[in-house]
């Protein structure tokens, strides 16, 4: 076993290397063949286990995400709020800053926006309410995710375990304050908040419900291209994150750029949570966010920290979240049958990343390896 | 030795393709022909929404209800699980009414605002919501709350958790004041309480030493805690457990610790096949069987319905004779007919004491309102009147000789 695995350190059969560029136009379509060959063997799982066809279920999930008015406002809904956060928490990934703990910041920005709904509501104006609701939930969130970061900065303790474990204390807060606020009293369930009244809710445009967050959302996702590119701020977080020793070397006050960053980050998770409760659900609850502030870590990276491209990124999120539950009614099977074909695309997409960065050598002879990707996968694919 | 290995996979994925597109031209052909011959005979449309799939006991037993329904009046079902209890629900419930449902059907507590909310701009559809309490004074035609006498349920069921303790009791397992049951609860809610108190009642009817322990989990559906809080609740000496709570969590407890279980929601014998007795439930088919019936004949549906026995809601799964005790149907049956003609009541005042004293009035919560303001007597003719002044249940009194651990949720 030593012996064989010592042969092979000295005459690996292929080995991977970094490439130094790579046409858009190539890496583009190494994407396009990535989609098609998930596809292809989504394909072939929908046949082996359910027999169904499986144009129709892509079709499906087309009808599903876009069918009518109302679908497609309610994809846009979804997709401001997961962009929100993943343009949250871009800034402190670009300046490699673990933060997982959006989910929490989110949600404790939420309470603290139905806080203020369900307190003050009834009592004062809406020109106080408002901005009392928009400052509380923004400190919130600021809060939850300047934790963190002041111990990284002072004490340099896991920001990963520390954010992760604020998303906990989040959700008991949450589950506490559901009961304390419930509607019928031990229900557990705050129901809508100020139902006749309205206080506190964000204004519809147009008679459209989420058209205002859609805007909200916009002029965040503006904001943040802006800063990440040309201000000094977005600067200085991306050289920090390439190395804190070259940003020290410069003059620049890591420990600041880490607080300040988190400060944002948390600010914007508060906005989003505020966006949610007060401007599309008008309740809240442990699972208001849903794992979005999971997933928004896949939609920032996916896109590569661009504002632009996470547009496109959550929109493919979530269309598949929209498409895979269409297809759980329309074809009678569970929604993880089709949670399943969600994830077999999103690996397509994250794996063929790899073959746009690195190609692979072979022994011998060197040629470059994409062809050979979708076909080994897809092997496997048929075997399960 | 590479160009054989690409050579074969790329036939192995040709073969696949082609094996593949032959199959599901076949399917569809199939799929066509099964739909034109199981076209439903009404038209008519009903969608669900559910809170979470067939892997809750509690949305398990909708779904197999609405399949039923559906199918014994020909009407096409449209199915929506794992929907929350946010806006999410709204635009389901929209949505369905979009796609031409003339029912909506929701199955969750805190469905219930945004069902009333679709209900508002959609008013010739019908939103029926299951366990609700809004609709009497909602003031929407369209909107109906429906739910069971499964207080009733319980006590039959109590009466087995009752023999099943005199059994140990005899067998000398156990001595009579050991003879303490363990609940799991969600909340302490009323549709809980009452749930817990007329089991309770149905097993001190028979077993006149049995005690009752309640451990709260602060949720509906968390498979986790209610295993841990029916683990903790046998190893503080809980004899018999029995929950009201969604998941497999504290039947499959029960199973690994060899504790005898009665069961809610269904029968969960294939989880627990050598400790499980005997469950009561809600049978939801006849309330969706009269709301299909009504829309199809152009009828209003009632604002708030309570299925009973007589109606064929409540229903108690068949006794598992390999743990039940001896004489458990016989004795079911016996209280069931009593139940059913009136001569026995579950809430009988006469068989119970609040705070060492007969519970001769209480105003219950019926109109929900924030202030949770009591609004109406509940106690008249020797007996709490449960589910008659709306279907969901307002009985919340606490009673002696249950003790709740942790009264928190």
């Amino acid at each position: 076993m030593s012996a064989d695995k010592a042969k092979k350190a000295h005459e690996p059969l292929f080995h991977v290397v970094k490439r130094n560029s790579m046409p858009l136009w190539k890496a583009w379509l190494i994407r396009l063949a990535a989609v098609l060959a998930a596809l292809v063997v989504c394909g072939i799982i929908i046949v082996t286990v359910t027999g169904e066809n499986p144009f129709a279920m892509y079709k499906t999930m087309f009808v599903g995400a876009f069918g009518t008015t109302r679908r497609r406002w309610s994809l846009l809904q979804d997709l401001a709020m997961l962009l929100c956060i993943s343009l949250a928490v871009t800034p402190a990934f670009k300046m490699k800053f673990w933060n997982i703990g959006a989910e929490g910041q989110v949600l404790i920005g939420g309470l603290a926006t139905a806080s203020c709904m369900i307190l003050m509501g009834d009592k004062v104006s809406p020109y106080v309410l408002y901005p009392v609701m928009i400052i509380t939930s923004m400190l919130a969130g600021a809060l939850w995710a300047v934790i963190p970061a002041i111990f990284k900065a002072k004490w340099n303790t896991n920001e990963t375990l520390f954010t992760l474990m604020m998303n906990y204390i989040a959700i008991q807060l949450l589950s506490y304050f559901s009961f304390i606020w419930s509607n019928p009293k031990g229900s557990g369930k705050i129901g809508i908040i100020n139902a006749s009244s309205h206080a506190g809710w964000l204004p519809q445009i147009g008679g459209n419900k989420y058209l205002f967050n859609l805007l909200v959302v916009l002029a965040i996702t503006i904001f943040m291209y802006v800063y990440l590119k040309y201000s000094k701020h977005g600067y200085e977080l991306a050289v920090v994150g390439e190395s804190e020793n070259t940003a020290r070397y410069a003059g620049i006050n890591v420990k600041k750029v880490i607080i300040r960053t988190m400060l944002l980050s948390g600010a914007i998770c508060g906005i989003a949570g505020l966006l949610l409760v007060a401007g599309a659900n008008h309740t809240v609850s442990s699972n208001a966010a849903d794992g979005r502030g999971f997933t928004a870590i896949m939609v920032s990276w996916l896109a590569k920290f661009n504002p632009i491209f996470m547009i496109l990124t959550s929109l493919l999120l979530v269309f598949l979240d929209k498409g895979a539950t269409e297809i759980s009614t329309t074809f009678s099977l569970n929604d993880s049958f089709s949670e399943i074909l969600s994830g077999i695309i999103i690996f397509f997409i994250i794996g063929c990343e790899f073959f746009i960065n690195y190609k692979i050598k072979f022994r011998e002879k060197a040629k470059p390896a994409p062809a050979a990707e979708p076909q080994s996968v897809e092997k496997e694919g048929e075997g399960s | 030795m590479k160009k054989i290995l690409a050579v074969i996979l790329s036939l192995v994925l040709v073969l696949s393709l082609a094996a593949c597109g032959a199959k599901s031209v076949e399917k569809e052909s199939q799929a066509e022909g099964e739909s034109e011959s199981a076209a439903p005979a009404s038209g008519l449309k009903v969608g669900f929404i559910f809170l979470h799939d067939e892997n809750s006991t509690y949305d398990k037993n909708f779904i197999e209800a609405a399949k039923e329904a559906c199918a014994n009046l020909g009407a096409e079902p449209v199915i929506k699980t794992n929907i929350p209890e946010d806006k999410e629900c709204y635009e389901t419930a929209a949505d369905l009414a979009d796609s031409g449902c003339s029912i909506v059907f929701a199955d969750s507590f805190g469905h219930e605002d945004y069902m009333i909310q679709a209900a508002q701009e959609y008013p010739d559809v019908q939103f029926c919501h299951a366990t609700g309490t809004q609709a009497h004074t909602a003031g929407l035609d369209n909107f109906h709350n429906c739910f069971a006498s499964i207080y009733e349920g319980r006590y039959l069921a109590g009466i087995a958790a009752g023999l099943k303790l005199n059994e140990m009791i005899d067998e000398g397992k156990i001595k009579p004041e050991e003879a303490k049951i363990g609940y799991i609860g969600a909340y302490t809610y009323a549709e809980v309480i009452s749930g817990y108190t007329s089991f309770f009642l149905g097993a001190r009817s028979i077993c006149e030493s049995a005690t009752m322990s309640v451990q709260f989990t602060g949720s509906w559906y968390d498979e986790t805690m209610e295993k841990e809080a029916a683990t903790k609740l046998i190893e503080s000496g809980c004899v018999l457990i029995s929950q009201h709570a969604d998941s497999m969590g504290s039947p499959t407890a029960c199973e690994n610790a060899g504790v005898p279980n009665v069961s809610y929601n269904g029968s969960t014998k294939s989880v627990a096949p050598n400790t499980f007795i005997i469950s009561s439930k809600i049978n939801w088919v006849p309330y969706m069987e009269y709301i299909i019936t009504q829309v199809q004949n152009g009828e209003a549906i009632d604002t708030d319905w309570t299925g009973t026995i007589a109606t064929g809601s409540v229903q108690l799964t068949e006794i598992n004779d390999d743990v039940a005790a001896e004489g458990t149907k016989e004795a079911i049956i016996e209280a069931q007919a009593k139940l059913e003609d009136g001569s026995l009541k579950v809430f009988d005042t006469s068989t119970f004491t609040v705070g060492g004293k007969t519970l001769d009035t209480h105003l219950a919560d019926v109109d929900t309102d924030p202030d949770y303001t009591p609004d109406t007597e509940a106690v008249a003719d020797g007996y709490f009147h449960e589910s008659e002044y709306r279907s969901a249940p307002y009985f919340d009194i606490q009673i002696d000789g249950i003790e709740l651990l942790n009264a928190e949720y």
